[in-house]
């Protein structure tokens, strides 16, 4: 099996996945563990996942309570070397077996750390996974064989396609899934609240609830002018809103502000980011290719994080109104835990609201 | 927070088994980091040989005793303003309490910077650690102490079997053990209660894995885990011990993040500032924890973790014990983001104990919940077959890698029983039986190693059984070299040679590629000059430097090479980065400041091999290698690198090897008509008794080829020599022993010296305290000589004229004397660095490898060196370990024991020595005295010494004939019976009950029944603590010292006002 990159790059390696072809963009993330979680993560959506930490499938895959979601969402998987054994008490098949079943292809045997390097030089780039080493041969690929997920509408394929409730607390959450983590919504469930999730472009805004959260989700946050649309009206109300990742760019989008892509994105469990109101860095988890320019933000808006390393913003927040996203993954999963707390002032503030 | 203007740092003293090299590169980095923010610094630490106590890097050195007298007196004159307890390991950290427990920097407003001196106590105390982690729902270790079998039973009732126990206050785990049921348990501890008043019932981990995480915390609450490691050895055999693996590699996401949280949540509620680590137990079949322990100050672990990462811990920590936050510091790889993030990978890293116990006799080679170990390695790369073969042949210990070697020393018979109860060769043990084909199963269950790393350990022999059956072909190699298989694996499997292998690997283009550490996996552009070797990966990172000239470190610590050879190779590093070389430094060794992020411009984290250095050195096509400055590893390389074609900066290897064959150089000596031991070379046992008989006994052997114990012993009678012939040697006419004359009563001096083209630049004649039959590196030394005549010197020099001249040396060497009546012959010359390299270097004012350096670079080095005309005096003393190593008799003979050394200045000899043996851990004798000489010649000499000792008010104690010997020339003394015996007082009863804090011990022969005694006591002073000392001439000048030196006036004077002195 191989990598063709559209800059015409060929990685040559071993196939462990599914023998089918696969394109997208191609992407790296340097986290060293979360295979699984970041698989199952649907913000990777028409994304070839590059792991840049070399040995991958060490502790197998176990039962999908622990998933992000249903199924892999990645198009395909890249790495240094797959280990065939896997050992762990919670594994039920290996990394292989859940790839083959998921019918998603992936490559063993590649250089990572020059191809992310490649990456980082270039920006990020559109590839193909060949099953078939008999193509290349054949025919040259061409560029209609690159697909650029991010023309497409990925939101629509990931959400869910009508409203679910979880809990019966008194507190009402509106989760709109444009490719919810499954932690995102065990981090919102308590016994004070009930998680009402609902698809990316479902207008909520006449329901009753207590607040909005809006989740991750792949692709270019223009495309979801729904989301946007109903947003806009939801913000008449004044209810709390909590936008996470996409839901950010999303949030942003609403207010005014403009978003745009990152040469190579952030995707990582070790993204420092400050809190620009108490000078805290926390250690975040991060999987995303766009972000809010902070430039364009309204004046009644301002940077609540920004990202230690290169300054991008990492979060933002309404200077009256109780509306914040962060950039990051508070959910974690795969990565670190630091950034929990946000959920627990999000379901404060929801029950502040209620209970003056 | 108040600004900072001087701060005491206190060292760790020197080397020992627990407390490395480490704490040199964790003092260094401090330093550093203080004095870019312009604060003073002031260091104490006695041990010379550290790159810490160099000039040019504290503002003022003191080389003491790191005890409450002297650092008294220190902060007395100093008066600093803060006090930095977290950089020398546990004995700055004790010294720090003692000194916040008496008041002492309360009264001298001594600022502790970083953790504060209640959080240490916190982790230190076990109740109060127990306590402060169930305040916030953290679980530990249940554990219970008990003083009563109905006590004992309760407990292990409520923690339920099996349980561990293991005795209270017993030394090396004494009793300790897992019991499975009550009854068990009874009978068990009716044993234990007769030697200890209280046992700990403890829950049973065995098993668990080992996880650590390195954890840093500013003082405004940021915090962030650095690294996490995984031992491959589960609980029950101590960190140090263990192989270990970073990042963790069986831990999935939600374990490792559910550990690191537990982590910071711990470190900030405990109150942590700077750096600390912390220990899990990790249930393998339920994820349930359990923290084991919290170390707050740098350790062994994160010098690893830093070295692992790339990331500068105890730089960082340094700079936010001053106030800093993490987020105001840059991360010093990237140079561009900040400190405050956690390393990513895109890499494996394996550290692998290096244990020496073979060096001593009776030694217990089974390793647990204590460590042994006197060093470590640490491998980089892609797969973790490649990192684990690797790492074995960094120990420099004659293994070819995990199996396939070339000799037969790696084979384990009973493997099972070495899986189960392990000792140190456990890893080949494993590959025994990976080979026997014992399932990964049935060896997991034995060793409680996880199933991941012994399958991955399968791969690798299941690859060496492929190789020996097909052709040599690209893929094959390739293969092969994936995971870890050297050039000498591949011929010794395909009964080809190395040369021939790397010939055809070349030619089939087989090639490693060179990758950097960059702390953040490629996620940044990096300008990072850490690098390493993979053959997993198909794009090199760097491209070759220019003017470049390559140094090869000193690889692992092991007893004779520590790090004296660091702080050498570190010196070659600055005079080369002087004279506008690119530095390239080659070393295997996270313990060491020559791998220290900013010492060169190019760090190779690499196997000190043939092969190895060879691609590194066609890769960068460098001016040259320095090989001499890094002790026995690199000098070995010398020959085979220079037949290869490598420049050799310095001696020419031909003539280093001149030098390094004993046949060779005694013929040589022969012409030079230089006096030496008669010597003799043989091929038989027959033939070797025969000779020794001539030579008359006792005689030295010494064989051309080591199968295992001593490479050197000293033999009195036939029957010793052939048992040892028979145990430690493989004589052939391949592998000869050179048998010569052991002069006994003679003393022994050394010269440490430069030359270049074969002319004596500068020289450092040394004398040893004891007579010769103590190994140079375990004898007490004095700088300038003492008792040595002036025509012994000149002497000496001459004959070193000589043989630096017939050497042709360029650069550092030494040579050894024996010194008897006025008659001198020459035992060894090493056309190298010495271990003395420090010590002469710094006492005399004269940096002897920066002089060494720029003669290998050709430039003129002549001078007026004045080394002898000194105002004070300098003694060097070893740093024993033996309470560590279970077993071992701690008497000096030819073969090296300690595992460091330290040394202090003193206006007297008198003063030096005694500063130098409280520094290795000796303690003044206040009341009771306990002396047994053996042989007639240690009591008839030592008399005179012992009238002193009369004089002053001690209580004596002797066994029976040093009694007698004592009281008939009117010595009042109470006699002790020895323990064979069964009369009392017997020595037993009085160790155990009666206070001795000084223990005379002189053994009368290495060999023989008559010893065991001895040997009870000289163990029991080393596992009970007591001052212990085994040598004559050690114990003649001690006492004359003592008797001359009232102890409140051992003066505390920095290194700068001793040369000034000098100076004047």
């Amino acid at each position: 099996m191989k990598l063709t990159l559209k800059d015409g790059t060929v990685f040559e390696g071993k196939s462990f996945g599914a023998n089918v072809p696969a394109a997208g963009e191609v992407v790296f993330n340097t986290g060293m563990v979360g295979y699984v979680e970041s698989l199952s993560d649907p913000s990777y959506t028409g994304q070839i996942l590059v792991l840049s930490y070399p040995l991958v499938g060490n502790y197998g895959v176990p039962d999908k309570g622990f998933f992000e979601s249903a199924k892999i969402h990645a198009a395909g998987l890249v790495v240094a070397e797959y280990s065939e054994n896997y050992s762990h008490h919670a594994a039920r098949e290996s990394l292989s077996e859940w790839l083959k079943r998921s019918k998603v292809p992936a490559i063993t045997g590649i250089d990572t750390r020059a191809l992310t390097q490649k990456l980082r030089e270039h920006g990020i780039m559109l590839g193909v996974l060949d099953a078939n080493p008999a193509n290349a041969v054949r025919r040259r690929l061409t560029a209609l064989d690159f697909v650029d997920p991010n023309e497409e509408n990925l939101v629509a394929q990931v959400s869910i396609k009508k409203p679910e409730t979880y809990g019966d607390g008194p507190a009402t959450i509106v989760l709109v899934d444009c490719g919810a983590k499954e932690n995102i919504l065990r981090s919102l469930m308590r016994p004070e609240t009930k998680v009402v999730r609902v698809p990316w472009d479902y207008d909520f805004t006449n329901d009753t609830y207590d607040g909005i959260v809006i989740s991750n989700g792949p692709g270019d946050p223009q495309q979801c002018e729904e989301t946007i649309a109903n947003l806009r009206r939801a913000m008449i109300s004044n209810k709390p809103i909590l936008g996470i990742c996409l839901g950010t760019q999303l949030l942003a989008l609403t207010a005014g502000a403009t978003t745009y892509k990152l040469k190579y994105g952030h995707r990582s469990q070790n993204q420092p980011c400050i809190d620009t109101e108490t000078h805290r860095c926390y250690i975040t988890s991060q999987n995303h290719g766009y972000a809010v320019d902070a430039k364009s933000l309204p004046a009644d808006w301002k940077v609540w994080f920004t990202n230690a390393n290169d300054g991008s913003v990492e979060g933002i927040k309404h200077r009256t109104k109780p509306w914040r996203a962060v950039q990051f993954h508070p959910e974690a999963s795969p990565g670190p835990t630091d950034t929990a707390w946000i959920f627990d002032d999000f379901v404060l503030n929801i029950k502040g609201l209620r209970n003056p | 927070m108040e600004k900072v203007e001087k701060v005491l740092l206190l060292g760790s003293g020197g080397l020992k088994i627990g407390q490395a090299g480490e704490f040199d590169y964790s003092g260094t980095q401090a330093i550093k980091a203080l004095k870019e923010e312009g604060v003073r610094v002031v260091l104490m630490n006695p041990n010379i040989a550290t790159v810490q106590t160099d000039e040019g890097l504290a503002d003022a050195v003191y080389l003491l005793p790191l005890t409450l007298q002297f650092a008294l007196q220190v902060i007395k004159k100093e008066r600093p303003d803060a006090i930095l307890l977290g950089f020398g390991g546990q004995t700055a950290l004790n010294l720090g309490l003692e000194l916040q427990e008496k008041g002492i920097l309360t009264k001298y407003k001594v600022r502790v910077l970083g953790t504060p001196v209640s959080v240490i106590r916190d982790t230190e105390d076990r109740e109060l650690f127990v306590k402060r982690l169930q305040e916030i729902g953290v679980k530990t270790a249940r554990s219970f102490a008990a003083r009563s079998i109905a006590d004992a039973q309760k407990a292990a009732q409520k923690i339920g079997y099996p349980i561990m126990v293991r005795a209270g206050f017993a030394l090396g785990g004494l009793g300790s053990g897992i019991i499975r049921t009550p009854a068990e348990l009874s009978q068990r501890l009716t044993e234990i209660f007769k030697s200890s008043p209280q046992v700990l019932i403890e829950e049973d981990l065995c098993g668990w894995k080992e996880v650590e995480y390195e954890i840093v915390r500013d003082c405004a609450d940021n915090c962030i885990s650095v690294c996490n490691m995984e031992n491959i050895d589960p609980m029950g055999i101590h960190t140090g011990e263990s192989i270990v693996v970073a990042p963790s590699q069986t831990l999935s996401n939600e374990e490792y993040h559910r550990l690191r949280e537990i982590a910071i949540k711990t470190i900030r509620h405990l109150g942590v500032v700077g750096e600390c680590n912390i220990q899990y137990a990790l249930n393998p079949k339920t994820g349930d924890y359990r923290v084991i322990e919290v170390n707050a100050r740098l350790s062994r672990s994160s010098a690893l973790a830093s070295k692992a990462t790339g990331y500068p811990l105890a730089f960082i920590a340094a700079k936010l014990a001053l106030g800093f936050t993490l987020p105001e510091l840059k991360n010093s790889v990237t140079k561009t983001t900040t400190a405050c993030f956690e390393p990513a990978l895109d890499y494996i890293v394996l550290k692998m104990p290096r244990w020496d116990l073979t060096k001593f006799e009776n030694a217990i080679t089974q390793i647990g919940t204590e460590m042994k170990s006197v060093g470590e390695v640490m491998a980089i790369g892609r797969s973790f077959e490649e990192v684990l073969q690797k790492a074995i042949r960094m120990l420099s210990i004659g293994a070819d890698g995990f199996t396939a070697h070339k000799n037969g020393n790696f084979r384990i018979p009973h493997y099972m029983d070495e899986i189960k109860h392990p000792t140190t060769r456990r890893i080949f043990a494993l590959a025994e039986a990976l080979r026997a084909g014992v399932s990964t199963k049935k060896i997991s269950t034995a060793s409680g190693i996880d199933p991941w790393f012994l399958e991955k350990m399968q791969n690798i022999i299941l690859c060496a059984k492929k190789i020996s059956r097909s052709h040599l072909d690209r893929k094959t190699i390739l293969g092969a070299k994936k995971l870890g298989f050297s050039d000498i694996q591949i011929a010794t499997l395909t009964k080809s040679t190395e040369d021939r292998v790397r010939k055809e690997r070349k030619r089939l283009k087989v090639l490693p590629v060179i990758k950097q550490i960059d702390t953040l996996a490629g996620e940044f552009p990096a300008q990072t000059n850490y690098l390493y070797i993979t053959y997993n990966g198909t794009k090199s990172d760097v491209v070759h430097g220019k003017n470049s000239v390559v140094v090869l470190g000193s690889g692992p610590y092991c007893i004779g090479s520590s790090v004296e050879f660091d702080w050498s190779s570190v010196q070659v590093l600055k005079t080369l980065a002087e004279n506008k070389y690119e530095t390239i430094m080659i070393n295997s060794n996270p313990e060491t400041v020559s791998t220290d992020y900013d010492m060169s411009n190019r760090l190779y984290f690499e196997e000190l091999s043939l092969e190895r250095v060879l691609d590194i050195y066609e890769f960068e096509k460098p001016k040259g290698v320095v090989i001499s400055t890094g002790g026995q590893i690199p000098n070995n390389l010398a020959l085979p690198l220079h037949s290869r074609g490598v420049k050799i900066l310095g001696t020419s290897p031909k003539n280093i090897d001149r030098a390094e064959d004993r046949h060779t150089f005694s013929k040589l000596l022969d012409r030079l008509a230089i006096d030496q031991p008669a010597w003799v070379e043989l091929t038989t046992h027959k033939a070797a008794a025969k000779a020794a008989l001539k030579l008359g006994y006792p005689v030295l052997v010494r064989p051309s080829y080591v199968l295992s114990g001593s490479a050197m012993s000293v033999a009195y009678d036939e029957p010793s020599l052939l048992r040892y012939l028979k145990k430690a040697v493989d004589i052939s006419t391949e592998h000869p022993v050179v048998i010569s004359k052991f002069i006994e009563n003679a003393r022994e001096i050394e010269i440490d010296g430069v030359a270049s083209h074969g002319k004596l630049v500068i020289y450092a004649i040394t004398e040893h305290v004891e007579n010769a039959g103590t190994h140079s590196g375990d004898a007490t030394v004095v700088l300038p000589p003492q008792r040595t005549y002036l025509e012994t010197i000149r002497r000496a020099k001459h004959v070193t004229k000589g043989i630096v001249k017939e050497l042709q040396i360029t650069g550092p060497f030494n040579i050894q004397f024996l010194a008897k009546e006025n008659h001198l012959q020459v035992i060894e010359c090493n056309v190298r660095a010495s271990r003395s390299f420090p010590f002469v270097s710094k006492v005399t004012g004269y940096n002897f490898i920066d002089i060494a350096t720029r003669a290998m670079l050709k430039e003129d080095v002549s001078g007026d060196y004045r080394t002898l005309e000194l105002d004070f005096v300098a003694v060097k003393s070893p740093q024993f370990s033996y309470a560590r190593i279970k077993g071992a008799d701690p008497v000096s003979n030819v073969e090296m024991a300690s595992t460091g050394e330290v040394a202090c200045f003193g206006d007297s000899f008198a003063e030096a020595l005694i500063k130098s043996m409280l520094s290795a851990g000796f303690r003044l004798p206040k009341k009771n005295i306990l002396i047994s000489l053996g042989k007639e010649e240690n009591k008839v000499k030592l008399l005179p010494a012992l009238r002193e000792l009369a004089k002053m008010n001690f209580k004596l104690f002797a066994t029976e004939h040093t009694a007698d010997f004592m009281r008939e020339n009117g010595i009042e003394c109470e006699k002790v019976y020895k323990i064979g015996t069964k009369k009392e007082p017997s020595v037993g009863s009085l160790l155990d009950n009666d206070g001795i804090d000084l223990i005379i011990n002189i053994p009368g022969r290495n060999f023989g029944r008559e010893a065991a005694d001895g040997y009870i006591i000289r163990r029991k002073a080393v596992d009970m603590n007591i001052p212990l000392i085994t040598n004559r001439q050690l114990a003649e000048s001690f006492i004359v010292a003592f008797s001359e030196m009232n102890p409140a006036q051992l003066k505390s004077e920095s290194v700068s006002m001793y040369r000034n002195k000098s100076e004047v």
